[in-house]
C-alpha cells in the first residue's frame, strides 16, 4: 500500500469509510452518524414543541405524541449525544497523548458500526407499526403492555448501540494505559484525555447494568418470562433500579468529557495554564465516583422510604462540591489571562451560567421532601435540558469549534459561528427557562396536551419560539461546515495551542506522528514554544512504521446482528421469523469466526516513503 | 518487530503474551472487559436476590436444589481453571505440545460442566415443571445461571477455536496473547461460578 495521498473516486472513498479502522475517519464516521441523529431528534422536539404551542392543540395525536417524546430522549441521548462524544474522541485522544492509533483499532470499527446499525433498527419503529412509545426511561410497567413493536426496537436497538458503546469504552481504556508517548505520564495528560478516560471508565461500569436491563425486558416481552411480571411475583422496581444504575452514570458520561474539552479550552484561548490542574482531575474522579452513588435520586417517590432518600439526597448534593471546584477553576484560569474570545470560547462562556442553574435546580431536586412536588413535572424538563444542552450540546458545539481545523482541516466561519451561538443561547434559554415556572406551576412533562385557562399558554408560547431560534441555529451551523468545506487549509496549531495535537499538520497523516514526541511537562507543545523550540523533540529515530489493515468484517458482523434483530422482534408474531434471526446471528458468527482465523499482523509504513514525503 | 519476528520468534521470551504491543493491549483489555462483566453478573445476582422466593406457588429452592450435583459440577469447573493455569505455565515455558494437552484437559472438564447443567435443567423444566416461564424465580434462576453457562460455552467455543487454528503451527508472539487471554477469561467464569455455588445454591439450601 503507498502511502502517498491520491484522488480517489466516490466508490472508493465509501469502501475506504467501510471498511476503515482509522481513528480519525472512525471519527467522522461517529461526527456524521451523531449529527444526522441530531437533526432527526431535533426534528422531533420542534414537533413536540409546535404541538405545545396552545392549550388543547391537536397537531398530533396523544399516542404519537408519546412516540415522539420517547423517540426524541432515546435518539439525542444515545444516537446524537454520546456518538458525537465519542467521535470527538477519536479523532482527539490518540492525538492528545501522542499515539499512532487507538490500541484496537478492529474494535473500535465494530463499535461505530453497531451503534451506527442500533440506531438504524430503532428508527426503522417509524415505519414498521410504531416507534417505542414508553418514555426514554421506558419504564417497566407500562413498557411490558405497550402494544405495538416499538419497546422491541428500543430494546434490540439500544443493546446494538450499548455494545458498541461498551467497546468504545474498553477501548480508550486500554488506549490511555498501554499507548502514551514517551513522558505523557498520568498527571501530563490533557483534561480531556483524562475526563475521556474517566468517562470511559464509567461507561465501562455502567453499560452493562443497562445491558442486562435490556435483556429482561426482552425476555419478558418476546419469550414470556415473568422478571416485571407482578401476577407471576415479578416486581417492576426492579427495572427502575437497573434503568437507573446505569442511567445516572450515564449523565456523567455525558457531561464528564465535555467539562474536559471545555477545560482545554479556557486554558489555550486564555493562554494560560489550567487553574488547578490536579484539583481539576481528582474532582473529575469524585463526580464520577459518586455518580454511581446516587442512582435512586430518580425513584424518590417510588416508596423507598425515608432513610434510602435521605442517604440518596445527600450523596446527591455532595456533587455539587466537585463540580463547584471545577466551575471555580475555569473562572481562575480566566483571571488574569489574555482572554481571546472566539466561537468556541463564545461556546465555553456560555456554558458557565447555564451549566450552573442546571446545577442548582439539581441540588434542588436532590432534596427529597421538595422532590415530591417537583417530580414528574416540566420543572425536571427544564433542570435536565439546562444540563444537557446547557452542558453537553453547548461542548459539543464549543468542541466542533475548537478541533475542526484538526478534524477537517479547515477552520470554521467565525462570523456564522457567532451567530449560531447567539441565536441557539437566546433560544436555548427561552424554550427551557420558562419551563421551571410552568413546572412550578404545576404542568405535569409526557402530557400531550394542556388546558385553557390555567396560566401555562403564554409560558408554552414562548417556549416553542426559542424552540425555532435553535433550530435557525443548527440550519446556519449546517450552512458554516458546507461554506467551511471550500475555504482555504488551516494551518497546524491555528489557536497558538498547547497540547500534543496542535504539533502535527491539520489534519494529520494517517500514522499521526512520524516519530513519537517526547513530553516534558503539562502542556508539552507550550513547554517547547516557550523554549524557542516551536516544535516537538522526537523521542525516537525515523523508522517503519507499523499499522493495522482496514477490514470490512466490523460492518459485516454488525449487519448480521442488525437482521437478526428484526428476527428477535418479529418471531412473537409468526415462528418463521426465526429462519432470520438465526441467518443473521448465524451471519455474524461465521464474521467472527473469520476475524479470528485469518492472521492479521498489519503492515508497515517504510521508513523510506517517509524521508520521501518529508521532503 | 517485523511479522516475521512476530509469527516465527527466533526465540521465545518469558512472558510471549506480552512481548508485542498488541498482546499488553489484549491483556488490559481483557481485564477491563472483566470489570464490566461484573457489573452484568451482578445485574443478575441482585436481580435474583430480589425474586427467588417469588415462586408463584411452584417449587422453592429448598425443593429444587440437589448439592451433590452441584458439588460435581463445582469440582469439574474449579479443576478446569486449575488445568488452564497449567497450560499457561507450559506456554511460558515454550512447551506447545504441553500447553494444548492442558488445554484440552481444561475443554473436557467445561463439557463435563456443560453436561450436568443440561442436565440440571432438564430435570427441573420436565421433572418439576420448573420453567424460564412458570414463576419470576424461575426467570431469575435460568437467566443468572444460564448467562453463567452461556459465557461457559462460547469459553469453550473460544477455546476449541484457537486449539484448531493453530493445531498445526507453534507457539508465537501472535497467538500467545489470544491463549493467554482466553485462560484470564476462564478464571473468571470460575469465579463467577464461586458466587453462584455460594449465593444461589448453599443459600438456596440453608438460607
Amino acid at each position: 500500500m503507498s502511502t502517498v495521498a491520491q484522488k480517489r473516486g466516490l466508490g472508493a472513498t465509501l469502501w475506504e469509510y467501510l471498511t476503515t479502522i482509522d481513528h480519525k475517519k472512525i471519527a467522522h464516521l461517529y461526527l456524521i452518524g451523531g449529527g444526522l441523529f441530531f437533526i432527526l431528534g431535533g426534528l422531533e422536539a420542534v414537533i413536540i414543541r409546535i404541538q405545545l404551542i396552545k392549550p388543547e392543540n391537536d397537531f398530533i395525536s396523544a399516542g404519537l405524541y408519546n412516540e415522539m417524546i420517547t423517540m426524541h430522549g432515546t435518539t439525542m441521548i444515545f444516537l446524537a449525544a454520546m456518538p458525537i462524544i465519542l467521535g470527538i474522541m477519536n479523532a482527539v485522544l490518540p492525538l492528545q497523548i501522542g499515539a499512532r492509533d487507538v490500541a484496537f483499532p478492529f474494535l473500535n470499527s465494530l463499535g461505530f458500526w453497531l451503534f451506527m446499525f442500533g440506531g438504524i433498527l430503532l428508527n426503522t419503529s417509524w415505519f414498521l407499526g410504531g416507534a417505542p412509545d414508553g418514555g426514554w426511561t421506558s419504564y417497566a410497567s407500562f413498557a411490558l403492555t405497550s402494544p405495538t413493536h416499538g419497546i422491541d426496537f428500543y430494546v434490540m436497538g439500544l443493546q446494538l448501540a450499548g455494545a458498541g458503546t461498551l467497546m468504545g469504552g474498553i477501548n480508550f481504556l486500554a488506549t490511555v494505559v498501554n499507548m502514551r508517548a514517551p513522558g505523557m505520564t498520568y498527571m501530563r495528560m490533557p483534561l480531556f484525555t483524562w475526563a475521556s478516560f474517566i468517562t470511559s471508565v464509567l461507561i465501562l461500569f455502567a453499560f452493562p447494568a443497562f445491558t442486562v436491563a435490556l435483556f429482561l425486558l426482552m425476555f419478558d416481552r418476546m419469550f414470556g418470562t415473568a422478571f416485571f411480571d407482578v401476577a407471576l411475583g415479578g416486581n417492576t422496581v426492579i427495572w427502575q433500579h437497573l434503568f437507573w444504575i446505569f442511567g445516572h452514570p450515564e449523565v456523567y458520561i455525558l457531561i464528564l468529557p465535555i467539562f474536559g474539552l471545555f477545560s482545554d479550552i479556557f486554558s489555550t484561548f486564555s493562554r494560560k495554564r489550567l487553574f488547578g490542574y490536579t484539583a481539576m482531575v481528582f474532582a473529575t474522579m469524585l463526580i464520577a465516583f459518586l455518580g454511581f452513588m446516587v442512582w435512586a435520586h430518580h425513584m424518590f417517590t417510588v416508596g423507598l422510604g425515608p432513610v434510602a432518600n435521605s442517604i440518596f439526597a445527600i450523596g446527591t448534593m455532595a456533587i455539587a462540591v466537585p463540580t463547584g471546584i471545577k466551575i471555580f477553576n475555569w473562572l481562575a484560569t480566566m483571571w488574569g489571562g489574555s482572554v481571546k474570545i472566539n466561537s468556541a470560547m463564545l461556546w465555553a462562556l456560555g456554558f458557565i451560567p447555564s451549566f450552573t442553574i442546571g446545577g442548582m435546580t439539581g441540588v434542588m431536586l436532590g432534596s427529597a421532601v421538595a422532590d415530591f412536588q417537583y417530580h414528574d413535572t416540566y420543572f425536571v424538563v427544564a433542570h435536565f435540558h439546562y444540563v444537557i444542552v446547557g452542558g453537553t450540546v453547548f461542548g459539543i458545539f464549543a468542541g466542533l469549534h475548537y478541533w475542526w481545523p484538526k478534524m477537517f482541516g479547515r477552520i470554521l466561519h467565525e462570523g456564522l459561528g457567532k451567530l449560531t451561538f447567539w441565536t441557539f443561547f437566546i433560544g436555548f434559554h427561552l424554550t427551557f427557562f420558562i419551563q421551571h415556572f410552568l413546572g412550578l406551576m404545576g404542568m405535569p412533562r409526557r402530557y400531550w396536551v394542556f388546558l385553557k385557562g390555567q396560566e401555562l399558554d403564554v409560558g408554552n408560547f414562548i417556549s416553542t419560539i426559542g424552540a425555532f431560534f435553535m433550530s435557525f441555529a443548527v440550519i446556519v451551523f449546517l450552512i458554516n461546515i458546507i461554506i467551511t468545506a471550500r475555504s482555504e487549509k488551516a494551518p497546524a496549531d491555528p489557536w497558538d495551542g498547547r497540547t500534543l495535537e496542535w504539533a502535527i499538520s491539520s489534519p494529520p497523516p494517517f500514522y499521526n506522528f512520524e516519530q513519537l514526541p517526547l513530553t516534558r511537562g503539562l502542556d508539552p507543545l507550550w513547554i517547547e514554544k516557550s523554549e524557542g523550540n516551536g516544535k516537538m523533540i522526537p523521542a525516537e529515530p525515523l523508522d517503519d512504521i507499523h499499522m493495522p489493515n482496514n477490514s470490512i468484517l466490523p460492518f459485516l458482523m454488525s449487519l448480521g446482528f442488525f437482521i437478526a434483530g428484526f428476527g428477535f422482534i418479529f418471531q412473537t408474531d409468526n415462528k418463521l421469523w426465526y429462519i432470520v434471526l438465526y441467518a443473521g446471528m448465524a451471519f455474524a458468527f461465521v464474521c467472527m469466526f473469520i476475524r479470528s482465523f485469518k492472521d492479521d499482523t498489519g503492515y508497515f509504513v517504510k521508513k523510506e516513503d517517509l524521508e520521501r514525503e518529508g521532503e | 518487530m517485523s511479522h516475521e519476528d512476530v509469527l516465527n520468534p527466533k526465540s521465545m521470551p518469558h512472558e510471549p503474551e506480552k512481548a508485542t504491543l498488541e498482546g499488553k493491549n489484549k491483556f488490559i483489555g481483557l481485564w477491563f472487559f472483566l470489570g464490566g462483566e461484573t457489573v452484568l453478573f451482578a445485574s443478575l445476582f441482585g436481580t435474583y436476590l430480589a425474586l427467588k422466593d417469588s415462586t408463584h406457588n411452584g417449587p422453592s429452592t429448598h425443593d429444587l436444589y440437589e448439592l451433590g450435583l452441584v458439588f460435581l459440577m463445582t469440582i469439574l469447573l474449579l479443576t478446569s481453571s486449575l488445568t488452564s493455569v497449567y497450560a499457561m505455565y507450559h506456554m511460558k515455558n515454550n512447551d506447545y505440545k504441553k500447553m494444548q494437552l492442558w488445554l484440552a484437559i481444561t475443554a473436557l472438564l467445561g463439557i463435563g460442566f456443560l453436561a450436568c447443567e443440561i442436565y440440571e435443567f432438564s430435570h427441573y423444566i420436565i421433572g418439576e415443571g420448573f420453567t424460564f416461564r412458570s414463576s419470576a424465580f424461575g426467570s431469575a434462576f435460568y437467566a443468572l445461571i444460564g448467562f453463567h453457562g452461556g459465557h461457559v460455552l462460547f469459553g469453550l467455543c473460544w477455546l476449541m477455536s484457537l486449539m484448531v487454528r493453530n493445531a498445526k503451527r507453534g507457539l508465537n508472539l501472535y497467538n500467545a496473547p489470544k491463549f493467554n487471554t482466553f485462560s484470564l477469561y476462564w478464571h473468571f467464569i470460575d469465579v463467577v461460578w464461586v458466587f453462584i455455588f455460594t449465593v444461589v445454591y448453599l443459600m438456596g439450601k440453608v438460607g
